[in-house]
This record gives C-alpha cells, structure tokens and sequence, in this order.
C-alpha cells in the first residue's frame, strides 16, 4: 500500500535566514495520526506547508497520494485532498457568514450550490455547530472560530487533515471536545502541537524537530489512543 | 462570551426589525435610494424638497430606525451643511433682503442654502432608512448582483471582516506601549514611536493578508469567487418598486405644478 504523503530527504530554509528543515523525512500512511513537536522556528508549519505546496522544498521530495509533486497544478489537486487548518482562525474564516465560509471550500471543488449548502449542513451538524450557521463569523468565540475554521476545510471532505496548533488557546472543555472530534474521524492525520497532553490524546506516533531533523518519539502515555489504532500499533 | 452577547442582540435586533421594508430584497433597497438620490438632487423647488424630506422621514419611520444613533448621524453631516447654510446667503449674487455691517444677504442665497440643506437631510435620511439598516454581508451581495465589479464588492467583504481584526491589533500594540511607560507627546520621540506603529500595523496586514490568501488556496481559490444559491425577487418587491416610482413622480410633478 502506497502512503499518503512521504517527504523525502526535504530541505527548506527562509530567505536570509539560517536553513530550517535539514533532511526531513517523514511517511504518512493511510489512517494513521502523527503528531509534530518541536521548539518555536523549529519548522513544523513549515513542514505543513511544504506538504500541500505553499512552499517548495530547495532539495528532496514531495510525494503525496502516489505521485511526486512539484508544479502548481500539482499542488492544487493535491489541496482538495489534503485540508491544512490555520493555526489562526482569523486567517481561515474570510467569508462574512459561517454559511458561506463553509461553502466556499466546496463550491470551488465544483458542487453545485443547493449541493454545497447540504454538504455545509451534514459538516456542521457532525461538528454540532449547526446553530451557528447564519452567524457572522468574526463575531465567534475564539473556540467557535477554532471549530468552525475545522469545519471549513472537512467540508472538502479530504483524505489527510493537517492542523496547526489546534488547540491553541482553546479552554479545557472545548479542547476536550476537539480531541472528542478529531478521535472520531476517519482521515489520517498530521498535528503540530506545542501541547504534549494534547498531543498524547490525538496521536500515536510523535516526531521531535531537532536541528532541523526529525527524530522518532514515542508517547508514554499510549493507551489515550483510541483501542483499535493500539491493537494496529501492537 | 462578551462576543456571543453582542451577536446575539445583533441578531435580536434585526428579527425584531421585520417591517414591511425590511422584508424587501436588498437590491429593491438600493436601487430605490438611488433613485430617490437622483430625483432629490434635480428638484429646486422647496415644496417639492419639503415633499422628499417628509417622505425620507416617513420611511425611516417605517423601517424602525433607531433614533438616537440616526439624529447623530444627521447632525454631524448637518455640521458640515451649517458652514455652508451661514456663508451662502452673504456670498450668493442676488436681490437683498438684509444687511448686517458691511454684509449683505441675498435671497438666493437663502434659497441655495435652504435647498441644500433640505436635499442633503432628505438623501442621507432615506440612504439610512433604506441601506443603512443592511447587513454588510446582504450589501455586498446586493451589489454584486447588481453588477457592482466583484473586486469592489470583496474589497467590501474582507474590510467589513477585517477591520476588527487591524482594529484589535492595534489596541494590543498600544496596551504593549502603554505597559512600558510610553505616553504620548510633542516629541521626536512620540513621531518615531507612532510611525513603527503604523509600520507594524501595515507589516502586519500585509502578512495576515498573505496567510488568508494561503488559506483561500489551501480550500482550492482559483481567482474567482463561487456563489451560493440566493432568493430571486418577490412580489412585494414589485409592489414597492411600483410605489417608489409613483411616489418620485409625484415629486416630480410637484416640482412642475407648484413654482
């Protein structure tokens, strides 16, 4: 079976500014749930961002669903398959209504609009966020925003979900719930988290970014996985 | 929370709004205070100017308009209109009526000022009435459907969505100064302190910007913004456009009738 996405040998620096990921590799298989940790400017959103091409690697390789991604066009079918979540809300919810900014992902897939508009219903009555619907969005909560920004980009319905720090700021109830959600989805996972309980909750499998490298990281603490991705693990 | 409050009374605030105008189509708002604008703009006779301001009353009226908020509004255009309304009588060439020292008044200037204020009351009293009580949200569509450039009318949207955003930015930068001692003054200092600012601020949205667009093409943004299904025109919007027309042509023939 071929993995999602594989970065191979992945090195990427900032303009002026010292190199940042020095030889990152890193396999995504299908249904698994990785999390990324790491000191501030170690480069985990940066990994986030090669992986659905908002930057391009200076050496090494981008393999996502099969095949090696390097152009644009490459990117962009990639995108309706792999859903980034910004660690800022304010940067992912632009619309004026949660109605629309929820639509806005599938609408550009090419579903109709009446289609959109229950592909919005399903994701935000999953969610239980159907009540927020109508809102506006900068009006929300900072946990709504959080949820709602979730919601937009699991409309697209993608097969690979990647989160940055999302539970960030989050208070403890609506970080419980986001773990309670997260658990429950189908779609493997990548989540860069500063947050280790957080990350013990979400993830099996742990990578430490150290000088620009990842290094393999075992949780303590396993058995807050869900049971079946234990039994796999075992 | 303080948030979810104040949407919420938002949201009380416009379900209780429901009157005969506010159930009209967006775009029936707008195209009628634009009319209402251009025939207002061409009348000179007082009769006819006192007509539309008692119309532009009578619709506020009917869309329930907040009272206090709009008398605000009204008097601080009016402030400007009162500079105007003083100096026009003494500066218009024009049969005297009176003098005071070595100015003189004249009668069409009177007439100019008067109609001027009359216009400006009326036009700003109905654009509230009818536009203003619009979500930012039903605007931008209504606009963009009524074939306002799609470039205006995002420039709308992502201003309505983030002007919060910068506005709190700021704040939160201005606390950080305030918390390091840093009180405002007629110094150098002061200038340079407040041109970082504003440095930081514009740094700042220019990289929020590159994000949200990050994020737009993270979703699969091509250039063009998809549309959601919206309600077509109704029958009242018929009706009203039909009242509206009647209505702007009997100020019309006002204006013809009575000189």
């Amino acid at each position: 079976m071929s993995s999602l996405l594989e970065l191979q040998d992945v090195v990427f620096g900032y303009p002026s500014r010292p190199i940042v990921l020095d030889g990152v590799s890193l396999t995504l298989d299908e249904g698994e749930r990785i999390a990324l940790t790491g000191a501030n400017g170690a480069g985990k959103s940066t990994i986030l961002q090669l992986a659905v091409g908002l930057l391009r690697p200076h050496f090494g390789r981008v393999v996502a669903f099969g095949d090696e991604r390097t152009s644009e066009a490459d990117f962009q079918e990639v995108r309706r398959r792999m859903g980034l979540v910004f660690q800022d809300p304010d940067d992912q919810l632009f619309c004026p209504t949660v109605l629309e900014d929820v639509a806005f992902g599938p609408l550009n897939l090419g579903i109709p609009p009446d289609e959109a508009r229950a592909v919005v219903d399903r994701t935000l009555e999953t969610l239980a966020l159907a009540h927020l619907r109508d809102r506006v969005t900068h009006q929300l909560s900072g946990g709504e925003k959080r949820l709602v920004s979730l919601a937009t980009v699991l409309a697209m319905e993608p097969e690979v979900l990647l989160l940055d720090e999302p539970s960030n700021g989050l208070d403890e109830a609506t970080t419980l719930r986001l773990v309670e959600i997260l658990s429950g989805l189908p779609q493997a996972v990548i989540v860069v988290s500063h947050d280790a309980h957080f990350r013990r909750r979400i993830a099996l499998r742990e990578h430490r970014l150290v000088d620009g490298r990842l290094i393999d990281h075992v949780p303590r603490c396993p058995n807050a996985a869900p049971p079946e991705d234990r039994a796999a693990a075992e | 929370m303080a948030h979810d409050a104040v949407a919420g009374a938002a949201l009380d605030r416009t379900t209780k709004l429901e009157s005969a105008l506010t159930a009209l189509d967006p775009r029936t708002r707008i195209v009628m205070a634009f009319a209402f604008a251009v025939v207002v703009v061409s009348l000179q006779t007082l009769a006819a100017l006192t007509l539309a301001l008692v119309l532009a009353v009578l619709t506020a009226w009917q869309a329930r308009l907040p009272w206090r908020s709009t008398r605000k509004t009204l008097l601080t255009m009016d402030g400007f209109v009162l500079a105007m309304l003083v100096m026009l009588p003494f500066t218009t060439p024009g049969p005297t009526i009176a003098t005071i020292g070595p100015l003189t008044m004249s009668s069409s200037g009177l007439h100019l000022a008067t109609t001027i204020a009359l216009k400006a009351n009326a036009i700003v009293l109905m654009l509230l009435a009818l536009v203003g009580s619009l979500e930012p949200a039903l605007l931008g569509h209504a606009l963009r459907r009524l074939g306002v450039p799609m470039a205006l009318v995002q420039l709308l949207f992502f201003t309505v969505r983030y002007i919060e955003v910068l506005g709190t930015e700021y704040l939160r930068l201005r606390t950080a100064m305030r918390a390091r001692a840093f009180k405002a003054a007629c110094s150098l200092h002061t200038l340079r302190t407040f041109g970082y600012l504003v440095g930081m601020l514009v740094v700042r949205a220019s990289e929020r910007a590159e994000r949200v667009l990050q994020a737009m093409r993270c979703r699969g943004f091509n250039g063009t913004f998809p549309v959601l299904l919206e309600p077509a025109l109704r029958r009242h919007d018929g009706v009203a456009g039909v009242m509206a027309v009647a209505l702007l042509a009997s100020l019309v023939l006002v204006e013809r009738t009575i000189v």
